[in-house]
């Protein structure tokens, strides 16, 4: 276990995911879990046991909405979408590890998709 | 010249452990009038005990000073051992160097100064101790229980049978509570009402036993072996004595469309009601929200119909004054609205209900007599979906913070009745946890799902749409297989957390108990004492001290009723001596003392004084009534001229103690 | 007429044009007079939750202090409206947060959350009042079954945003009955369209706003209206639902009187 990047997990989320009780209620209220190869209440647990690495490779960081249904539902005050913005950000703070970049937007566009999206994506997806 | 002896216990390591209890003793022992300092391993031993009850005799000590633990621990250990060694009890005084100083310390030093200061404290405190002796005070031998569901009956059943008087008061029109919702009990399957409404029965028939039902508190006086209770009858428009329960009225009534209570709402009833079939007392109430005569001065139905002629639409509310000696508090729980967690949708579906609406949905005296049909269509359900947890085991800000311990058992207990009944019906249960503590229980949730092949899924749901088509889609985790269900379901069942009834928090303020944050009633000692309140006279009974099952609840209410039965044996019972007293010379007549009393303890008299020129006045003087005060000295601090005092705390002791720490 | 401070953001300005110009006309038939502040930078999109992101929540914190002494900020935007207010909720909470925005900002003492955040929905229900605005309605919706959608972003997290019960809110079903229409309460108006995944994974997108157009169809909803033009567009483009989806200030213009009426 890396203790380091946990502690920069746990700092960057500011959630303490000693809270968690396993219900899976994350899970089961998440709208992104079938594109989920790791699911809101793994990102969790395997934060929680410092297993943090699976996570940073995985494109599940990409799926998640930030709905904040997870973290209006969890009946611990768990807060997983934190967690799962914890893990993107210190992964995409890598340097060239940019999940987006200018030269893929204009494949993307069409005529209506409001600049939000654009924004949101970068805000999101790179550093 | 004082003689006094400070005697420092080590509590084994509790104690010693952080305190340096041989540089306690023996700094102490310098202090002026101390004539014997000493320590011991565990001073609340028998020979710890000898060890100051000889040093009374030998050195004729005036004063004892314990070192110990809380006073609240061994107080009156020690005060025993001082009275059979023949110096009066309240000579003696304890300094908290445990709770107050080993265990919230770390470091050595300075937690051992902390000790001698504290014990210091004591002895500049113990100097100025006076004797004193305790009063008695007659015990009415009578019993009030508050409640009137399972807990309440089967306590005031065992204190009429010792033969005390006891009063059931219930705020609703019949007794019974919870229970009498129940269709049937886990783990044996038995029905709920066939073992209790002979208990009803039987507590209406008992010559002891007075049931104001339709009543609530409304006051209370007194203290231990003497509360004054005004009960309020509030008005059921129906003459309790000459109502024969015979129902007519409720057939006749033409305002069918009131929410039926009893059935949570799920059909209604008629403005003038008997809740169900087997109240208790079987008498009529009249609804006066609804009822078309009380609103409107239109209709006179029952009234016309009723032969016994019972129905009094002047009737109003009746304050009846009763002394007691002891109340059991029985006020119970009910169980949360859960629309707050409306991501099950329950707000809106009607076809997701609580634990107790299902209940009745499966009760013979129910909405559907007794079959299983589905609130929005009345069809079968084919696919029953129950969900655990629902505001148990949460966050503060999210719901309760504690396991509501009975919903495992009935959801287990649902989930089979349901499969027994209706074979072609899939049952899924999704759990945190499941737990089964208790006698057979365990047993009873494995038969559940080996033998009726109930789904038992680890995980929680997380989303409830309901459909068009009237299917129900239920998303959820299954932990174990790491996959989001989708369940076409046809109901959904929320096992919602239960709390204490509404009613409790002014009760405990009427009674000055405590309650924990959750306005559950504390129990005096979680582990010793868990059936007394910390207020004396005043006991705990079923739910109302935390979620019990019926079992649990029966064992706590007999429980109850043997510390009720105890005290109503006792003809009289000591009073505490440290009581408040007032100084008539400097007593100015202000009132302010009266005002802050919690117990009525001080009137005002006029009283006749000889000044300081020989003539005599009028004038007007605190009185304390010294069976009445419990010694918690508000009055003390709210007199401004100082006339106010407490035995055994008394102004100048707790200025003693305060120089003493600061110098 | 009351003054407020109002911040469209990005995206009103050129492809959600409706949803600015009728919310601002509408306000003026009001009473409102909305006044937008000079050089507004765009509000980020997306709130970064991290404890250790600054620069991110810089240019929301621009646009509340350029509110501090107005009545209130307004916005309309869902996105704009989470940002903003989650800005506001936790720099008013975190006094290490404000000061390194202050040392940022060159600020000379911190901002710590004093301007006061409405969205255009809560200013019709808390300023204006739903019983003024209905008195006003001069064409009403009457007969139509309207299904509000609230999305993710204008109710969560409900702590920050405190507009509504986030799992069963009223606000738009109330401002839907007081232009005269039917709400349709369905379980997917607080689910998520997708949001922006849809740059990367129109399957996705399509699956979710898919759901939600659903639930409310199913429910017997006529059209559908939304606060947020990302909302809208998933709602359009990738359900494959021809619903109508608007925005709700276009009713509400039209409603007024503002707007050329297609409501028959």
């Amino acid at each position: 276990m890396n203790k380091n990047l946990k502690n920069w997990v746990d700092i960057t989320s500011g959630v303490n995911v000693l809270k968690c009780m396993r219900c899976g209620k994350c899970s089961a209220t998440c709208p992104s879990y079938d594109e989920m190869e790791y699911h809101p209440h793994q990102f969790v647990y395997m934060v929680e046991k410092g297993n943090i690495e699976p996570l940073l490779n995985s494109k599940s960081l990409y799926k998640c909405l930030t709905c904040f249904a997870c973290v209006e539902r969890c009946p611990r005050g768990v807060e997983p979408a934190k967690v799962v913005e914890a893990v993107r950000l210190t992964a995409v703070r890598q340097q060239g590890n940019n999940h987006l970049i200018p030269d893929m937007i204009p494949d993307m566009l069409d005529e209506d998709l409001p600049q939000q999206a654009i924004v949101t994506a970068f805000r999101k997806y790179t550093k | 010249m004082q003689r006094i002896g400070v005697f420092v216990c080590h509590c084994g390591t509790n104690i010693a452990a952080t305190v340096d209890v041989k540089a306690v003793a023996e700094a102490l022992g310098h202090e002026p009038g101390v004539v014997i300092s000493q320590d011991y391993q565990y001073m609340c031993s028998e020979s710890g005990q000898d060890l100051v009850k000889n040093a009374i005799k030998e050195h004729k000590l005036t004063g004892v000073v314990v070192c110990s633990c809380s006073p609240r621990m061994h107080e009156n250990t020690f005060r025993k051992a001082a009275a059979s060694a023949g110096l009066n009890p309240y000579l003696v005084e304890i300094a908290n160097i445990r709770e107050q100083c080993s265990w919230i310390h770390k470091e050595i030093a300075s937690a051992t100064e902390k000790a001698i200061i504290l014990g210091k404290a004591a002895v500049a405190k113990v100097h100025l101790n006076a004797p004193l002796t305790a009063g008695e005070s007659p015990v009415v031998k009578r019993a009030l229980v508050i409640g009137g569901g399972i807990a309440g009956i089967q306590t005031a059943l065992d204190i009429a049978e010792a033969g005390f008087d006891v009063d059931i008061v219930e705020k609703e029109p019949t007794i019974g509570g919870k229970m009498a919702q129940i269709d049937k009990t886990f783990p044996t399957l038995d029905c709920a009402a066939c073992i209790l409404t002979p208990k009803m029965v039987e507590a209406a028939q008992n010559e002891h036993i007075t049931i104001h039902s339709f009543s609530e508190v409304a006051d209370v006086k007194g203290f231990v072996g003497n509360f004054t209770v005004t009960i309020k009858k509030k008005a059921r428009f129906v003459d309790e004595t000459k109502c024969t329960g015979c129902g007519l009225c409720t057939e006749k009534c033409p305002m069918k469309k009131v929410p039926n209570e009893f059935n949570m709402g799920l059909d209604n009833r008629t403005a003038v009601y008997i809740p169900f079939a087997q109240a208790v007392p079987k008498v009529a109430t009249i609804d006066p929200n609804y009822c078309l005569m009380l609103k409107n001065g239109k209709c006179g139905v029952c009234s016309k119909v009723c032969t016994a002629g019972a129905i009094d639409y002047k009737q109003t509310d009746k304050m009846v004054e009763q002394k007691y000696g002891a109340i059991v508090v029985a006020t119970g729980f009910n169980p949360i609205k859960p629309e707050k967690y409306d991501e099950f949708a329950y707000s809106y579906c009607p076809d997701v209900v609580t634990s107790l609406e299902l209940e009745r949905l499966m009760n013979a005296a129910g909405p559907n007599g007794g079959t299983l049909l589905r609130p929005s269509d009345k069809t079968h359900p084919h696919t029953i979906v129950f969900v655990q947890c629902v505001g148990s085991r949460c966050d503060d800000e999210k719901g309760k913070p504690y396991c509501s311990k009975i919903c495992c058992m009935y959801t287990a207990k649902h989930a089979m009745l349901i499969r027994e009944k209706y074979p072609d019906t899939e049952v899924y249960v999704f759990y945190i946890d499941v737990r089964t503590p208790g006698k057979n229980f365990d047993e009873f949730y494995r038969r559940a799902v080996e033998q009726y092949n109930v789904h038992y899924i680890k995980g929680m749901v997380g989303k409830v749409t309901p459909k068009a088509d009237g299917k129900i889609d239920v998303q959820a985790s299954d932990l174990l297989a790491n996959e989001q269900l989708h369940i076409n379901a046809d109901m959904v069942v929320l096992a919602t957390a239960i709390e204490p009834d509404k009613s409790a928090r002014p009760l405990a303020t009427m009674l000055t108990t405590q309650m924990d944050t959750n306005d559950f009633f504390t129990e005096a000692h979680p582990k010793l004492r868990p059936v007394e309140s910390a207020t004396a006279g005043i006991f705990l009974s079923g739910a109302c001290q935390g979620p019990k099952d019926i079992p649990e609840t029966v064992a706590q209410a007999s429980a109850a009723a043997a510390k009720a039965i105890g005290l109503l044996c006792k003809n009289s019972i000591t009073c505490n001596p440290c009581v408040a007293h007032s100084d008539e010379l400097m007593c100015n007549g202000c009132s302010a003392c009266e005002k802050v009393c919690p117990y009525g303890a001080i009137t005002y008299q006029d009283k006749e004084f000889r000044m300081p020129d020989r003539s005599t006045a009028i004038r007007r003087v605190a009185s304390v009534n010294p069976a009445v005060c419990q010694g918690c000295g508000a009055c003390t601090v709210a007199c401004p001229s100082g006339a106010m005092d407490l035995n055994g705390f008394s102004n100048s002791q707790i200025m003693a103690e305060v120089d003493a720490i600061c110098k | 007429m009351e003054t407020f401070t109002y911040y469209p953001g990005c995206t009103l300005r050129t492809k959600a044009k409706d949803l600015d110009v009728y919310a601002r006309k509408s306000a003026e038939a009001l009473g409102i007079a909305l006044v937008e502040p000079e050089n507004w930078q765009c509000c980020g999109g997306a709130y970064t939750t991290a404890t250790n992101e600054v620069a991110t929540k810089l240019s929301a914190v621009r646009t509340l202090m350029a509110a501090k002494d107005s009545n209130g900020l307004v916005t309309v935007c869902s996105a704009c409206h989470n940002v903003i207010k989650q800005t506001n909720y936790d720099i008013s909470r975190n006094e290490a947060m404000a000061n390194k925005v202050k040392q940022y900002l060159e600020l000379d003492e911190a901002y710590t959350g004093e301007t006061t955040v409405y969205h255009y929905l809560e200013l019709l229900r808390d300023v204006v009042g739903f019983d003024k605005l209905k008195e006003k309605v001069v064409n009403p919706f009457k007969g139509k079954k309207i299904a509000a959608y609230y999305g993710c972003l204008l109710l969560r997290p409900s702590k920050a945003l405190a507009m509504d019960d986030p799992e069963n809110p009223t606000i738009m079903e109330d401002f839907i009955k007081a232009i005269g229409g039917t709400p349709v309460i369905y379980a997917q108006r607080n689910e998520c369209c997708g949001g922006y995944i849809t740059l990367e994974d129109k399957a996705q997108a399509a699956k979710r706003s898919n759901a939600v157009m659903n639930s409310a169809q199913s429910m017997g909803a006529d059209m559908i209206i939304t606060a947020c033009p990302l909302c809208l567009y998933n709602l359009k483009k990738n359900s494959g639902s021809d619903m109508p989806v608007y925005y709700f200030t276009e009713l509400l213009a039209e409603a007024l009187g503002l707007k050329e009426a297609n409501n028959e």
